[in-house]
């Protein structure tokens, strides 16, 4: 009996909160906690998988609005994003099994970790308008408070604060979407909201009601402001979950409100997609560019990522409107795939970024170098973590960047003129993301991990536990076996992608060599296996014959540099001077980055100086005027706060009378 | 099957043993076109040779990426060239990756490459390994654009079908071809590091990339990475050769005469394309390396307009 797991596993989640808040004082409690969450995740990935393929488990709870009940549904696309949750939550729970015990006060971390995981399983879960809203508030606020458990720093203040406007900001727009979708009959039930076509405009309306809403929290431009602060706030192994895990589940309200509740989309809604999925994968990734502490950096890179994701759903929305179902189910397979792989090798860059944190108590990359020694495992798994995430072949990144590249090469049949322009721009955007992604990833692993050590932390660091290791390596191997075996879960997405388009792509695991074919084998296909081989193989060849036939002697010696080598390592290329050519090309522009250089005339001993100003346009131009409006309007309305019970009693007299003639002017 | 498996064999070894004589012959093309005797056409044959007896030298702080790097670099650039038809389309193996994979699987190579460069902490590896991965950022979506373009004419992104479409009387002259070739050209040159972008046969330049990278290798390291270097540039032009003048190249399940013909006439095409490519580089100077932007930004533009043509009509 799977289907009814899922609904334990959310009870068991709960449970085990609760349990953290009796437990908190104890010293084994985050081994406890942890180790129940890992179990129950583990249970509830199987019962997903399970589901997958099943025909939708569909149940009511005497919760909620009494008339509705809470209603709960695990169709494939739920299963699908269930399976992504809980195997996010069960490698989380392995880190933190060993990267939990550096936690000063786990009272403030395990209980909110449990439901958070809660949270995002019934999010996920969820039927109704009503279950959707308010487990998806549940799960906000269980990790705003994940964000602000490290509350003597200011900066996470500041960071929950945002995080908890936006997040407001965004389940208002949601409640709104779903109150036009429901009606005036309130029909909250996703059924009969599937059973009801709205209007046009009304549709319009919804989509971008619902594209702020989940936008806000997948991390889409502009609204990602509170990403980048919020996500390195919080424990890392937290961070991992909220921008591997909780980006995908705003992902999956997408899914279920454009492509299920909806109904048939209109072209233009594409359009809207497509740009923003583009300039948020460029802007992303130019952003995580830019940052020096290491956590941002993943978390803008996170944004790359949503965008690409967004890329490949404005393909399929285009498609669908246009009734190519099949090559909807690329762009969707394309999408779908990338949220696996994002999550698998997000999770398990923070979980790196946490490790090199516990071992060196940084995040400044410009404080880090040579970790590639004393952190052997460490380095390892995040190197196969950032190639992964750089699109290198033969590991799971390019696969879904590949689909999508494959998706954008059927697009000259649409008909429609607006999209024949923008889904080449488009293309072009998301390959240069993907480059650009490549320098990203070269930067923070080449700063942090290689060169030699620029602080004293970084020479000391240590490698971290086992269990953190176990669950980095575990995520490393999925991120391979997800590279070099694409077709078993291509093949695992047809019932989700036929739930939401009607078609699906041809079956892979029977093509031979285990290639992935996207539409015929003349046309394209991609086999990351025999690459993966034929690299191994080629590899080793070399190495043999080389050691074999020719020399494999080694001497060591200073380094040569050119003949000048300099034993400071201040000498080194940093991070802000790796970043400088990219930042000189579009920075100018993008960032509005200013460099001044201050060197002292000759015979002057004062010191030289380099600043580097670099602005975020968006948060500069867009949220600073709306902050500063919404304060001056406070200040103004502050005014009726000191008023006399005399003024107060006139003013809702003529409330009164201005409501009375407004309704006698409207009938 | 049998014979499909030698003739992917011997491509294997034929791009392996033909990439350091191309180096060679444009060496020397350059060399007589600037009034010098120049090195012998083997002598990156004697390099090697002599780089692969000679002791590794590693810094002190080297680690265990920076001594795997280069096998890994020679090993993804091998397998990419591989796949791009030299003397036969058909290739046993072709189906593993199309052209976008192979461009991805040059990607590889150079991230290894840039991390490599970082990995001593030496100022001039750092300076090498970030214009190497600015030029990257912007030559690969160029390259990605130029896959589009010819994917959108052939049909394909499988290089054998393009190859065979570029063959068949389809293929007419188009606009979008052409910017294609010219971006492709520019693109080519900037992955392999030449002028005006960089120049391989400086040290001790401010402006170098790819051998500022390289600078810490030494011994049967560095013979890696420079076979790798070779084999980069003999794929660009085997690329170039294979979709813009296939004429000559051997079918799949074709007899031995053609294939010796097709290999012929690859070569005359390489020896070609080196003098053409000396020529260029004798003839131009080289670029500060703040205006490789405009270069590239340049080829990307070419590129994305080549595409945008076919979008709009499929017969530009």
């Amino acid at each position: 009996m799977p289907p009814i797991i899922a609904l334990d596993c959310v009870a068991a989640f709960l449970l085990v909160a609760v349990l953290a808040v009796v437990l908190a004082k104890s010293t084994r409690a985050s081994r406890i906690v942890y180790g129940a969450t890992l179990l129950i995740s583990v249970v509830a990935v199987s019962a997903a998988g399970v589901q997958l393929a099943a025909s939708p488990w569909e149940m009511t709870l005497p919760l909620g609005l009494p008339w509705i009940g809470a209603h709960l549904r695990v169709d494939s696309l739920s299963a699908f994003f269930l399976a992504v949750v809980n195997l996010g939550g069960a490698a989380a729970s392995l880190y933190a099994l060993g990267y939990g015990q550096h936690e000063d006060a786990p009272g403030r971390v395990l209980p909110f970790f449990a439901a958070f995981l809660a949270g995002m399983n019934l999010v996920v879960m969820a039927d109704d308008a009503f279950t959707f809203l308010l487990a998806w508030e549940f799960m906000s606020l269980a990790s705003w408070a994940l964000v602000v458990s490290h509350q003597d720093e200011p900066a996470n203040i500041r960071a929950g604060y945002i995080y908890l406007v936006m997040a407001s900001f965004g389940t208002l727009c949601l409640l709104l979407a779903f109150g036009l979708l429901a009606g005036t009959d309130g029909g909250y039930a996703f059924a009969a909201i599937r059973a009801s076509h709205p209007a046009t405009y009304l549709a319009a309306a919804v989509l971008i009601l619902a594209l702020i809403g989940t936008g806000s929290k997948a991390g889409l431009m502009p609204l990602h402001v509170w990403l980048p602060l919020a996500h390195p706030a919080a424990p890392s192994h937290v961070s991992g979950l909220m921008s591997g895990v909780m980006t995908k589940v705003a992902i999956y309200g997408f899914l279920r409100i454009v492509f299920d509740l909806l109904g048939a989309p209109d072209w233009w809604w594409s359009v809207i997609v497509l740009v923003l999925g583009g300039v948020t994968a460029v802007l992303g990734v130019l952003y995580a560019l830019m940052q020096q502490d290491l956590k941002r950096l993943l978390a803008y890179s996170t944004v790359e990522n949503v965008g690409i994701i967004f890329i490949g759903l404005g393909l399929a929305l285009a498609f669908r409107a246009n009734n190519m179902n099949l090559a909807a189910a690329l762009a969707l397979t394309a999408a779908l795939l990338h949220v696996l792989n994002h999550m698998l090798f997000k999770n398990l860059l923070f979980f790196g970024a946490g490790a090199v944190l516990a071992a060196t108590g940084l995040r400044d990359i410009e404080q880090l170098g040579g970790l590639i020694q004393r952190m052997p495992a460490t380095s390892f798994v995040f190197l196969v973590g950032s190639a992964a995430i750089s699109a290198l072949p033969p590991l799971n990144g390019f696969v879904s960047e590949w689909l999508t590249f494959q998706a954008v090469l059927l697009s000259p049949e649409i008909p429609q003129w607006g999209l024949k322009l923008i889904i080449p721009a488009v293309g072009a955007l998301l390959a240069l993301a993907a480059a650009l992604a490549g320098s990203c990833f070269v930067r923070a692993f080449g700063i942090v991990f290689l060169g030699r050590p620029r602080s004293s932390a970084a020479a000391e660091a240590r490698e971290v536990d086992r269990f953190s290791i176990a669950g980095m390596a575990v995520l490393a191997l999925l991120c391979l076996v997800t590279g070099i075996l694409p077709g078993f879960f291509i093949d695992h997405l047809g019932p989700v992608i036929q739930s939401l388009v009607g078609g699906q792509m041809p079956r892979q695991l029977s093509v031979s060599w285990l290639s992935i074919v996207p539409i015929a084998e003349s046309r394209s296909s991609y086999n990351g296996l025999l690459v993966f081989v034929f690299i191994a193989v080629s590899t080793s060849l070399a190495v043999f014959g080389i050691h074999r036939l020719a020399s494999r002697a080694v001497r060591r010696s200073a380094p040569w540099d050119c003949g000048f080598p300099n034993a400071s390592p201040t000498t080194q290329y940093t991070a802000s001077s790796f970043a400088q050519p990219i930042r000189r090309v579009f920075g100018s522009t993008v960032f509005r980055a200013r460099e001044t250089v201050y060197m002292p005339s000759p015979g002057d001993s004062s010191a030289a100086s380099f600043k580097l100003r670099v602005q975020d346009l968006i948060w500069d131009f867009l949220y600073v005027p709306i902050v500063r409006s919404v304060g001056f309007l406070a200040d103004r309305l502050n005014y009726f706060q000191f008023l006399t019970i005399r003024r107060y009693l006139s003013l809702v007299f003529l409330a009164l009378v201005s409501l009375l003639l407004i309704l006698a002017i409207w009938s | 099957m049998m014979t499909d498996l030698i003739v992917q064999g011997s491509q294997m070894a034929f791009v392996l043993v033909l990439a350091p004589f191309l180096t060679g012959l444009s060496r020397k093309f350059r060399a007589r076109l600037l009034s010098r005797q120049g090195p012998a056409v083997i002598q990156p044959y004697r390099d090697l040779l002599r780089l692969l007896r000679k002791d590794v030298i590693l810094a002190h702080n080297a680690s265990w990426l920076f001594r795997v790097a280069p096998y890994l670099i020679f090993a993804a650039t091998w397998v990419a060239s591989a796949l791009v038809p030299t003397f036969a389309t058909g290739l046993l193996f072709s189906w593993s990756a199309d052209l976008i994979a192979i461009i991805a699987l040059l990607g590889s190579a150079r991230f290894f490459l840039a991390l490599a460069g970082l990995d001593i902490g030496t100022s001039f590896g750092g300076i090498g390994s970030s214009r190497e991965m600015l030029i990257a950022s912007l030559a690969e979506p160029a390259m990605i654009m130029i896959v589009f373009s010819l994917a959108l004419i052939a049909g394909s992104t499988q290089l054998s079908t393009m190859a065979g479409f570029m063959l068949s009387p389809a293929i007419g002259l188009r606009v979008s071809l052409g910017l294609a070739l010219i971006s492709l050209i520019m693109v080519a040159i900037a992955e392999n590091a030449r002028i005006p972008i960089d120049n391989p046969s400086t040290h001790l330049e401010l402006t170098m990339v790819h051998e500022a990278m390289v600078l810490e290798y030494s011994g049967r390291h560095l013979a890696m990475i420079e076979l790798a270097a070779a084999l980069k540039l003999q794929l660009y032009i085997s690329l170039v050769i294979c979709l813009f003048v296939p004429w000559g190249i051997g079918h799949a399940d074709a007899s031995l005469i053609s294939y010796v013909i097709g290999a012929a006439a690859y070569v005359l095409k390489l020896a070609i394309a080196a003098f053409l490519l000396a020529l260029f580089e004798t003839a131009i100077a080289k670029m500060r390396v703040f205006r490789v932007p405009n270069f590239l930004g340049a080829a990307l533009m070419l590129s994305l307009l080549g595409t945008l043509f076919l979008f709009v009509s499929r017969s530009l």
